[in-house]
């Protein structure tokens, strides 16, 4: 038995041990928040940027104690490659290096508030390196959003309860992220559901934004049905194992990840699960076909959509799949190169998404709908074993889209006056708004994956690996994806930034206040824009029947939810300029972010750069139970290394590999061996290459369409029938809505509210009047005949009797003491007769 | 037998103390052949204790005497209510507990 288990010490540190603080800080925030945020002077928003303040700086450590925990195990791996090599045999874990990668134990502390014959239910952090790179993202960019949420929701009306639900919605998704179990991880989603829900309906007095909020939160229930399904699927399948093999349960997460890959679970239950799990996804995540919600969501405040359904609670799917990797590796056969059910959802969602925002005219949507693109691409990652780079644009669309929403905001905010129509009331702003121009423009490059941008090292990453691991035809959706994406985003840099203003962006004040027939004002107006003094008078009203909106005159039902009420505090809006201090700061922080955070993980430029990888990636090496059980949260932990029997282990096979074979006897594996694709020069030059003909062509397209008015171009969806069918296609968002609202709510749920309805009015109803009736009379007959005859009857008559009897034996009390003597007397002697009788005989 | 001299003398005490009961007028006369109930019993208590051969009877027999005086002690209490109210003891006068 060669058992290459080398004992070292595993650093931990105390923000890792108390990771917990992180999410509970938040938590405690907003209830303070409640309490008595309406009595602090700044109404409450300090307590939430204190505590979001306080959750970084403890992520910030956490992280520092997490890179140096694997520093530290990686040091003590170096004494074993020794050994390992002096029996002559290759480790699969051995990276390039010679070095000897050991398994990185996430640092666990729970709580246990439950427990019932050996089924324990904890609260608690696990932090691993995903877990990390969460809470610190999450934490950071909170604290960020609530600081330009400071002045950009100022004076409204709820401001307290905007900032207490922003600070519960970071406790939330803090909690899913360092879940240590099933029952946890739900718990932080449903939170996150709730204050998505809230949030979206923050100015719930204007029926579409409620109307949105209502729709974001069911769609995400029908997804959220399969979290609860898979989840108990998943229990069932692992429970007995993981009671068995590592004194754990089936919702531990640690146990799940291990039963997936021991082998000894049966594949059709790991099927059921995984799909009934990427429902769940599909919903949180938007992907196609629940995506319905994402675009809607953005009729909240846009630090909302920049928060939650831009970068942190969306990719709470994704996060999920990454999260119990395991059960989708082996579901869906990702490690057989299988097409698996989460690339194609990933696949069309790229296209579809990237198709609608061509045609939208709110500046948040098209965001909204790259964030649905982006979701895309980051789930066609892990459904093609790509999950380092996936995990990786997680971290890098975070700030890029947080910015490009934020830089949105400040537009509003500050020169648009509250609208986020590009072809009614934007267009010429990158004088007047220099730095918001700047971010923007930083955003959009990083978002089309632009040298040196992040999305270039991790969109591309996606792709070239999606190529590496054998999907040629996803390979071809990723590159036409990111061809679209840079093309919607040139159109809508072109019409905010570009051009010559228009509306409130021209210092017009067509719609000072904001009422509910404000959207139906303006879609009947045919023409709203060409500002009529400027040198393009005369030729915005020559054509003025088909200028920049000349969508308006498609019938799509639900265009009022295009528009957006934002904040409704009047101060003077003279003129466009450039956001205040609290406003562009963060803007910049994350531009700056934008700009270098791509270097985290900067494949192509060698294995140092890869620090995402080194430190986020679980390695995928087997376990020995008995290390592994023994080892406690932060105690003294064993390091340990791959190991194998003798004979198992040749120069020729190597060792058994995690996630491709069951592991060896006694060990576990927590994370499949995913493969990493070797950039080449000649892959990176193509990604960009497409970027930059897609970027110059929509140029091209945009300044001829838009701001020359090309009479080739223009009205050209009017004149083809083919283009017109495919615009309007686009324009109802491919009938989706209208499926779910005219068919399946209609054809499905009307019916069942009818016979709800029946069932209500003509059983139950009957069912309980009956009950009601027949107690009615049965009460009656009660009255009649027990109460009035039996129980009065009983009660009377004693009376009767008392009575008479009192009556005859009147004449005994006669008042003379001698007579009761002689009484008294005559019956003890009668008494006295009778017991001597009784005796004697 | 001893004993049963006892009893006999406790049963001629009885029965004068229940013809004085039943027949005598006078309140206090009424309260004094009740004593002699009461001391027939005692009679019959210590007998039948001297038969048995054990003390229980005795001590009954003073506890019938103690409360023979705290009978007495209310007993001669009325009497002397009744004596301010109506300036006479007898009892056939008496018929207010008529019913």
């Amino acid at each position: 038995m060669m058992l290459a288990a080398d004992a070292a010490q595993l650093s931990s540190g105390w923000f890792l041990e108390n990771a917990w603080l992180i999410a509970l800080i938040p938590a405690i925030g907003f209830g303070l928040i409640i309490a008595f945020g309406k009595k602090m002077p700044m109404k409450g928003s300090e307590i939430g940027l204190l505590s979001m303040a306080a959750s970084t700086v403890l992520a910030s450590g956490a992280a520092v104690q997490w890179i140096q925990r694997t520093d530290s195990a990686d040091k003590g791996g170096e004494e074993a490659v020794g050994l390992i090599q002096a029996f002559g045999r290759s480790v699969p874990t051995v990276s390039e290096g010679g070095e000897v990668e050991p398994f990185i134990e996430p640092v666990v502390s729970t709580w246990v508030w439950w427990q019932n014959s050996g089924l324990e239910f904890g609260i608690g952090s696990s932090v691993d390196g995903l877990a990390i790179l969460l809470l610190w993202l999450v934490a950071f960019i909170s604290l960020l959003v609530q600081v330009f949420s400071l002045d950009y929701v100022r004076g409204d009306r709820r401001y307290t309860h905007f900032f207490a639900a922003l600070t519960l919605f970071s406790a939330g998704m803090l909690v899913m992220v360092m879940a240590e179990n099933m029952v946890q991880l739900i718990l932080g989603w449903e939170i996150m559901g709730l204050c998505s829900f809230m949030l979206i309906g923050h100015w719930w007095e204007e029926y579409p934004n409620a109307r949105a909020a209502l729709k974001a939160f069911f769609t995400v229930r029908v997804g959220d049905v399969g979290l609860l399904v898979g989840t108990a699927i998943i229990f069932f399948g692992a429970n007995q194992w993981a009671v068995d093999n590592l004194d754990s349960n089936g919702f531990n997460i640690a146990a799940i990840q291990a039963w997936a890959l021991s082998g000894e679970g049966s594949h059709i239950l790991l099927l059921m699960g995984a799909i009934a799990l990427f429902i769940a996804c599909i919903g949180k995540s938007g992907q196609f076909p629940l995506h319905t919600w994402l675009p809607d969501a953005m009729a909240g405040p846009t630090p909302v959509s920049s928060l939650l359904h831009s970068s942190t609670m969306v990719v709470a799917g994704v996060f999920l799949v990454a999260r119990i990797y395991p059960v989708f590796w082996q579901g869906f056969n990702i490690d057989n190169g299988g097409l698996s059910f989460i690339a194609v959802i990933g696949g069309i969602t790229i296209v579809i998404a990237a198709l609608l925002a061509f045609v939208q005219d709110d500046i948040k949507k098209v965001l909204a709908y790259s964030t649905v693109s982006q979701l895309g691409y980051m789930m066609l990652g892990l459904g093609t074993g790509a999950w380092l780079p996936a995990v990786f644009h997680i971290f890098t669309h975070a700030f890029f889209k947080c910015c490009l929403f934020l830089c949105a905001g400040s537009i509003s905010h500050s020169a648009s006056h509250h609208s986020f129509d590009m072809k009614k009331d934007m267009g010429g702003l990158r004088k007047k708004m220099p730095f918001t121009f700047a971010a923007w423009i930083v955003s959009t490059l990083a978002l089309a994956g632009i040298f040196p941008f992040a999305g270039f090292w991790s969109k591309d990453e996606i792709i070239d690996n999606v190529g590496n691991n054998g999907y040629d035809f996803l390979l071809i959706v990723g590159f036409g994806g990111a061809a679209l994406t840079a093309m919607y985003m040139t159109r809508a840099t072109y019409l905010t930034f570009f051009g010559e203003p228009r509306g409130a962006a021209a210092g017009l004040h067509d719609h000072d206040d904001f009422d509910d027939t404000h959207a139906e004002e303006h879609e009947m107006e045919l023409l709203t824009v060409g500002a009529p003094e400027g040198p393009t008078a005369e030729e915005a009203a020559a054509d003025a029947p088909r200028s920049l909106s000349a969508a308006t005159n498609t019938d799509h039902h639900d265009d009022h939810h295009d528009d957006h009420h934002d904040d409704h505090h009047d101060d003077h809006h003279a003129e466009p300029h450039e956001s205040g201090p609290l406003l562009l700061i963060p803007i910049l922080v994350l531009a700056f972010l934008a700009t270098i955070s791509g270097f985290a993980n900067a494949t192509p430029l060698g294995e140092e750069w890869e620090s995402i990888k080194k430190y986020v990636e679980p390695r995928p090496v087997e376990v020995p139970i008995e290390d592994y059980l023994a080892q406690g949260a932060g105690e003294s932990l064993q390091l340990v290394m791959p190991t194998a029997t003798g004979d198992a282990l040749t120069a020729d096979d190597g060792a058994k590999v995690c996630g491709f074979e069951t592991p060896a006897a006694g060990t576990v594996c927590f994370f499949p061996a995913v493969t990493h694709a070797v950039p080449k020069l000649s892959k990176i030059l193509a990604a960009t290459a497409t970027v930059v003909i897609a970027f110059a062509v929509a140029i091209a397209f945009n300044v001829a369409y838009y701001g020359r008015r090309n009479k080739h171009l223009v009205g050209l969806t009017e004149r083809s029938r083919t283009l017109r069918g495919g615009y309007l296609f686009l324009k109802n968002k491919y009938y989706l809505d209208a499926l779910y609202e005219n068919v399946i709510v209609r054809w499905v749920a009307h019916p069942i509210a009818k016979a709800a309805y029946w069932m209500n009015q003509k059983i139950i109803d009957a069912t309980v009047d009956g009950v009601g009736k027949s107690t009615r009379r049965t009460g009656q007959w009660v009255y009649d005949n027990i109460d009035q005859k039996v129980v009065d009857g009983a009660v009377n008559g004693s009376g009767f009797v008392a009575s008479e009897t009192g009556h005859g034996l009147q004449p005994v009390q006669s008042g003379k003491v001698s007579q009761y003597g002689a009484l008294l007397f005559g019956a003890a002697a009668v008494g006295a007769i009778v017991l001597v009788i009784v005796n004697v005989s | 037998m001893l004993a049963v001299n006892f009893l006999l003398l406790g049963a001629v005490l009885f029965c004068i103390g229940v013809y004085g009961v039943i027949a005598r007028r006078n309140a206090v006369l009424v309260l004094m052949s009740i004593e002699l109930i009461l001391n027939a019993v005692n009679l019959n208590l210590i007998a039948f204790a001297l038969i048995k051969g054990t003390v229980d009877g005795q001590v009954f027999a003073l506890y019938v005497v103690a409360i023979a005086a705290a009978e007495v002690g209310v007993g001669l209490a009325m009497v002397l209510m009744i004596y301010r109210n109506r300036r006479s003891i007898a009892l056939d006068e008496l018929s207010e507990m008529k019913g």
